[in-house]
This record gives structure tokens, C-alpha cells and sequence, in this order.
């Protein structure tokens, strides 16, 4: 393979102010938050400007960057010192962070856009807004920085905007929940990332990407896999992988553009950009590179089986969300061989997760904020817009030949069976998942007979929310096979990520892609049995075991619960026991010995002072004595 | 000669100390608080004269001056209070107690 190129240091040009895509929306939250009521009236346009804004900056940069040779292709800008001595704060612009930095404000500001509508009823759409500025500026920082620390800084950031986010209504005792739910299982993973640059610190004596990447050919091979396997940890918290994965279907709880913005397109995808970041470690390390697709594999296969027995329809694309991530993770975890494929599917997931979550929401805007599918039914013919795009989305992620997915997702299975079959084959058997649970999920809401509630006046929504579905439904379409086709993409990535030995080759007719058409076809005409030609009941029947499975997040709360809730429990209950009955015991039984002692003593005191003068004459003859006998002796 | 100024100071202050001991009448037992001071005085005195030198004296001039102060004080309390108690028996003010 061919290794990445060297990070040159770069003055002037767009490149060379490239921090504005931080410094844009960070300026617009504050402004929003500072300036509260006052900024209520215009507050949403400023946050659309200051995220379009960024974008604009983003794609000079980007085009500033493809006028360079391939082999300066990496940017660097010195900002400041942020630790002096330790961090200097930079940004690095090369073909990894360029193409996320397009992603999260390109989709972010279609975002924006739409929730200008889905959220003109809410009195508190500035807060939102000012939220989802903070969120997009700290995901530029976590993606663009050129440290370790820098990125920390910017995975607590959008942490925080996710907790804020999740919890935006929060009157609901329910969005307060999960967002702490959020907030408390991220804290594991960030645990790992932040121990893991401790790690990298004491190893390297540097954080920053040049100088970590350049001595990581010289590092102990067991220091590489622990920093490996803690910066994976961090990973699993933020993308919702296995075993930390759980926190992902509560985060639905926010409001749905949220969910389509932070946790589909952007922040649950940081986990694969800081493994594909920090590739020089993985590949030097194949025991963590081996955790990683194993992690991946399962959480794909989890995220799917979750996905087929939900009801409600963003707890649904949650798993779904959580199965693609996975398939991310899995190519991920491939070298330099997957990154490519990583990074493509996670740009044209982030197309089509938020054209179908924006599509979800805009059928919920239909409904009366209505999430549970049984509920829908024939919504073909109120909401055409919604329905031909969400329907592309459909077919996108279910890998319908030419789309989008097809390309990034048969690349991610055909690279893993490159490297091992039987991951290859469990990725095929997710895929033929993905097509039933989708399928399911555009049978129930849009075909069938209504089954809606009495007061349901399905109506199409206002232009604002329908155009940056349209837009999305586009990318959803072409961007696969522009990306995949001739390996664009990865020639773009080479100069940050290096690249195989000898490039793949797109096959239309494999074994493992008509395999995966084959299993996706009949996953969907299942699907079209049990949802689209039967009835669908209102209420969901009891299910089987397996359904029941499914249905509890595969157990994966009750074993957080019995693990480490039930036992943490105990260790406070026994904590609170024996500070109770042990120290305070001790303390208070000394406090009342000494009282009662007191209380007998103080009866000496008679009052007359006859008995007094008495027992001072004793103590006088006492004292007496003893001093003739102590000057006898 | 110095013996037997000293046994009179002890019986002197032997009687004092009963008299606090056995009598109610606050002036009495005052008076044998004298008692017992001038028996000490005495004490002073004798070993004063007995070493030759002024230490003893100056001393008994000091406790002089005390029990001067003291009767002062002392006795102003007293008369105080058998004005409101129309009692001066130092059983009977037994107030400050538990």
C-alpha cells in the first residue's frame, strides 16, 4: 500500500481562514443564546446564514484544495497555543476532513433549512437554531482540528449539543430521560478517547496528527493495539456501536430534524472518521483493526434485527442507523483497502438517513406528530412529495442497483469478503435484513388501507420542508456511483489516508452483489406479505420470542441494567448503609456517651455551697498528703 | 518557740474550716473565713521570723489587703441578700445549681 502524504504547513487562500467554518456558526449560537428574546424574531434566518456561510467557505476551500497537486493535499494552519508547551491548535485540511466538512455543512444547512418549517410552531425555534449552530461548529472542530486534543475538545462539543438537542422538549419527562441516557453512555466512550490520548501523549509526546502518524511505524505494537482499542471504546460511545449502543433509539426523543442531523448524517459518524483518522495506528495494530470489524459486524446485525420489529418509525430508522454505522465500522476496520468505502457510504448514508428522518418527520408534521406506523397506512396519495422521496431513500439504502447504496455498500461487502468470508457473508445477511425492515417501514406507512386516528388531516408539507428533501433525494440517487465508479473517491482520500496496493474494481455481476440483491428481494417481498398485501393491525400483536427479542433493543437495556445498574445500586445502597449505621454510629455513639456521661456528672453540682467548701478542703488535705509524701520519699 | 506559734496557727485555721464546714449563718461563716486567713497570716509571720528575712511578712500584709477587699464585697452581697430573701443562711441560696 501506499502510505498518506505529509502534512504541509499552508499561508493565505481560503484554506488559510478556514477556521471561519468554525468560528461562523460558533459566532451565530452565541449571538443567539446571548441575545435571547431579542433575537426570537430573526434568529432562525441568522442560524441558516451562518451554517450556508460555513458551507460556502467549506466548498472554496475544497476547490482551492483539488487546484493543488495530489501530493500537497494536506493543509495545515497554525491557529494558536492552546496548551503551551503541548497543544498547538491547527487545522488541517486534506481530502478526509474536506469531504466531512462539505458533508456536515452542506447537509447541515439543508437541515436548517427544513426546520425553519417543522419548527415554526414551537416557541423556543431561536434556541433550537442557536443549538443546532453550536452543533454544526463543533463538529467542524472535532473533524477539522489537526490534534488529538482539538478533536476532544469538538467530540464534548457536539456531545453537549446532543444533550441539549435530545432534551430540547424539555417538558417531557421522557426527552429528559434519554438525553441523560445519552449524555451518561457517551461518558463511558469518551472515557476511552480521553485515556487513550493520555495514552498516545506518554507514547508519542505529542498530540498532533503529523508527529503521532509519523512515530507510530516505531511505537511497541502492544502500546498501539491499547490506543487503539481505547480510542475504538470512544468510538463505540459516540456511533452507537455494540456494546454502547443503547443510547441511540432513546435519542429519537428529540425533535426529528435533530435526529436526521446528529444522530443519522453527522455526530454518530465521528466514531468512523476517528478510526479512519487514526489509521496509522489501526494498521499497525491488527488485533484492534480485528475488534473493529468485529464490532462493526455485530452492531449491523443488531441494528437490523432492532430495526424489523419497531413501530414506531424514527426508532426504526434509529436501527437502521446504528446497522449502516456498522457496515461503516466493518470497512473501517478493513485498511486502507475499506476506508474509501467507509468514508463514501458514510457521506451517501448521510444523504439518504436524512432524507428518509426529514421524510419521517414530515409525515409526523402530517399526523399530528403521530411516530407509531401502525397509526399510518395510505399516505401515498396525501403526501407525494414526501412519499417520492422518501421512497427514494428506500431504495437507496436497501441497495437498489444504480443508487447510491448500492455502490458504497456493495464495495464495504465486497472488500470484507475480500479479507475474511465470513464477515462478508454475516454483511450480506444484514443487507437482506436492511430490505425487509425498510421495506416494512414504506409498506406500512404509505401503502395498505388508513388506519389513522379520527382527527389525522394528512396534508403535504410547505415548500421549505420539501425542498431540502428533494435536494437530498437527489444526492441519494448519484452520489454513490459518481463517488464509487472509476474509485473517484478513493483517489480523492489517498493523500490522507493512503491507499491499497492495487485498486478494486467495480463489478455489476459478483457472487456477493446478486447474493445480497437476491436476499434483499426476498426480504422485501416478505415484507410485502406480512405488511403491504395482508392487514396491518392497529394494535401490534404479541409477537413471538424472537419478536419480543427485537422489540427490547435485543435485551441491551436489561443487561446495562442488571450489569452495572443493579450492582452500582448496591454498591450506593451499601455505601449509604454503612455510612449510616458505621460512621455515623461511631460518631453519634460517642457524642451521646459523652452526653449521658455529662448529664450524670452534672448532678455533682448540688448548690450549697457548704458541700462545695467541703470537697475543696478534701482535695486541699488530698494535695496535702501527697506532697508529704511525695518530700519524705 | 517557732512550734508553738504554729500549732496555734493550725488549730486557729482547723477552727475556721469547721466553722465553714457545720455553720448556716453566712456571717459567720464569713468570720471564719477570717479565721482562717489570719491563721495562715500567722503562719507567714512565724516562718518570716524564723528565717530572718521579709518575705512572710510583705505576704501577710498582701492577705491583709485581700481579706480587706474581700469583706468589702463580701458583705455587700450578704446584706443584699437578706434584703430579698429576709434570710442570710447559706443553704438557703441555692439557686445556681444543675
Amino acid at each position: 500500500m501506499e502510505p498518506a502524504e505529509k502534512i504541509i504547513q499552508h499561508a493565505g487562500g481560503v484554506i488559510g481562514v478556514s477556521w471561519l467554518m468554525i468560528a461562523l456558526p460558533l459566532l451565530g449560537a452565541a449571538i443567539l443564546l446571548l441575545g435571547g428574546r431579542r433575537t426570537d424574531r430573526w434568529g432562525h434566518l441568522l442560524g441558516v446564514a451562518m451554517s450556508l456561510a460555513s458551507f460556502v467557505v467549506a466548498v472554496l476551500a475544497f476547490v482551492e484544495l483539488i487546484g493543488l497537486p495530489e501530493a500537497q493535499r494536506r493543509r495545515g494552519v497554525e491557529l494558536f497555543q492552546f496548551i503551551p508547551g503541548m497543544v498547538d491548535m491547527g487545522v488541517l485540511i486534506d481530502p478526509l476532513s474536506i469531504s466531512f466538512a462539505l458533508l456536515i455543512t452542506g447537509v447541515g444547512s439543508l437541515i436548517h433549512i427544513y426546520s425553519i418549517g417543522y419548527m415554526s410552531h414551537d416557541p423556543a425555534r431561536r434556541r433550537f437554531f442557536a443549538y443546532l449552530n453550536l452543533f454544526v461548529a463543533a463538529m467542524l472542530l472535532l473533524v477539522l482540528a489537526d490534534n488529538y486534543v482539538g478533536l476532544y475538545v469538538g467530540w464534548e462539543g457536539v456531545g453537549l449539543a446532543s444533550y441539549l438537542l435530545i432534551g430540547f422538549w424539555q417538558q417531557k419527562p421522557s426527552a429528559a430521560t434519554a438525553a441523560q441516557k445519552a449524555f451518561i453512555v457517551n461518558r463511558v466512550g469518551d472515557f476511552g478517547l480521553a485515556i487513550g490520548i493520555f495514552v498516545i501523549w506518554t507514547t508519542f509526546g505529542s498530540v498532533a496528527y503529523g508527529p503521532v502518524f509519523g512515530a507510530a511505524g516505531g511505537a511497541d505494537q502492544g502500546v498501539l493495539t491499547v490506543i487503539g482499542l481505547l480510542l475504538l471504546l470512544g468510538a463505540c460511545g459516540k456511533s452507537a456501536q455494540v456494546p454502547l449502543q443503547s443510547w441511540l433509539l432513546d435519542a429519537m426523543e428529540g425533535p426529528t430534524p435533530v435526529s436526521a442531523l446528529i444522530h443519522a448524517a453527522t455526530m454518530v459518524t465521528a466514531g468512523v472518521y476517528l478510526v479512519v483518522r487514526s489509521g496509522a495506528i489501526f494498521e499497525l495494530a491488527p488485533t484492534a483493526q480485528l475488534v473493529v470489524t468485529i464490532v462493526g459486524v455485530v452492531t449491523l446485525l443488531a441494528g437490523a434485527i432492532i430495526g424489523t420489529a419497531k413501530d414506531d418509525i424514527k426508532k426504526g430508522l434509529a436501527g437502521s442507523t446504528m446497522s449502516q454505522i456498522g457496515y461503516m465500522m466493518l470497512a473501517a476496520g478493513l485498511g486502507p483497502a475499506g476506508y474509501a468505502f467507509a468514508i463514501a457510504h458514510l457521506i451517501t448514508h448521510g444523504f439518504f438517513k436524512a432524507n428518509l428522518f426529514l421524510g419521517a418527520g414530515s409525515i409526523m408534521h402530517a399526523m399530528n406528530d403521530e411516530v407509531d406506523m401502525r397509526k399510518y397506512g395510505g399516505l401515498r396519495k396525501f403526501l407525494p412529495v414526501t412519499f417520492a422521496t422518501f421512497f427514494i431513500g428506500y431504495l437507496a439504502i436497501i441497495g437498489f442497483p444504480l443508487l447510491s447504496g448500492y455502490f458504497t455498500k456493495d464495495g464495504i461487502i465486497e472488500t470484507a469478503m475480500h479479507h475474511s468470508a465470513i464477515l462478508g457473508w454475516l454483511a450480506v445477511v444484514g443487507a437482506g435484513i436492511t430490505g425487509f425492515y425498510m421495506s416494512r417501514m414504506v409498506f406500512m406507512t404509505f401503502f395498505g388501507e388508513k388506519r389513522w386516528a379520527d382527527d389525522a388531516h394528512p396534508h403535504e408539507s410547505p415548500a421549505v420542508m420539501t425542498w431540502p428533501l428533494i435536494i437530498l433525494s437527489v444526492g441519494s440517487i448519484f452520489l454513490g456511483g459518481y463517488l464509487i465508479l472509476g474509485n473517484t473517491f478513493m483517489q480523492f482520500l489517498a493523500p490522507a489516508v493512503g491507499r491499497p496496493a492495487e485498486l478494486p474494481v467495480f463489478h455489476f455481476f459478483s457472487v456477493p452483489g446478486l447474493a445480497t440483491l437476491a436476499l434483499v428481494a426476498v426480504g422485501a417481498a416478505f415484507a410485502w406479505m406480512k405488511y403491504g398485501r395482508a392487514q396491518v393491525p392497529v394494535v401490534a400483536p404479541r409477537g413471538s420470542f424472537l419478536t419480543t427479542f427485537a422489540r427490547r433493543d435485543l435485551y441491551g437495556d436489561a443487561i446495562n441494567e442488571s450489569l452495572f445498574m443493579r450492582p452500582g445500586q448496591w454498591a450506593t445502597r451499601f455505601a449509604v448503609f454503612f455510612d449510616n449505621r458505621g460512621i455515623d454510629g461511631l460518631v453519634n455513639g460517642l457524642a451521646a456517651m459523652i452526653g449521658g456521661t455529662s448529664g450524670r456528672l452534672r448532678r455533682i453540682q448540688t448548690g450549697f455551697a457548704r458541700s462545695y467548701a467541703l470537697s475543696i478542703l478534701f482535695g486541699a488535705a488530698v494535695v496535702a498528703g501527697a506532697l508529704l509524701l511525695v518530700g519524705n520519699l | 518557740m517557732t512550734t508553738h506559734y504554729l500549732v496555734l496557727s493550725a488549730l486557729l485555721f482547723a477552727i475556721g474550716a469547721v466553722g465553714v464546714l457545720v455553720r448556716r449563718n453566712a456571717i459567720v461563716v464569713f468570720m471564719c473565713v477570717e479565721l482562717m486567713l489570719n491563721a495562715c497570716n500567722l503562719a507567714f509571720v512565724t516562718f518570716a521570723r524564723q528565717h530572718g528575712n521579709l518575705d512572710g511578712q510583705i505576704i501577710a500584709f498582701f492577705v491583709m489587703v485581700v481579706a480587706a477587699a474581700e469583706v468589702v464585697v463580701g458583705l455587700a452581697i450578704i446584706v443584699t441578700i437578706f434584703r430579698t430573701r429576709r434570710s442570710a443562711s447559706v443553704d438557703d441560696a441555692n439557686l445556681l445549681k444543675y
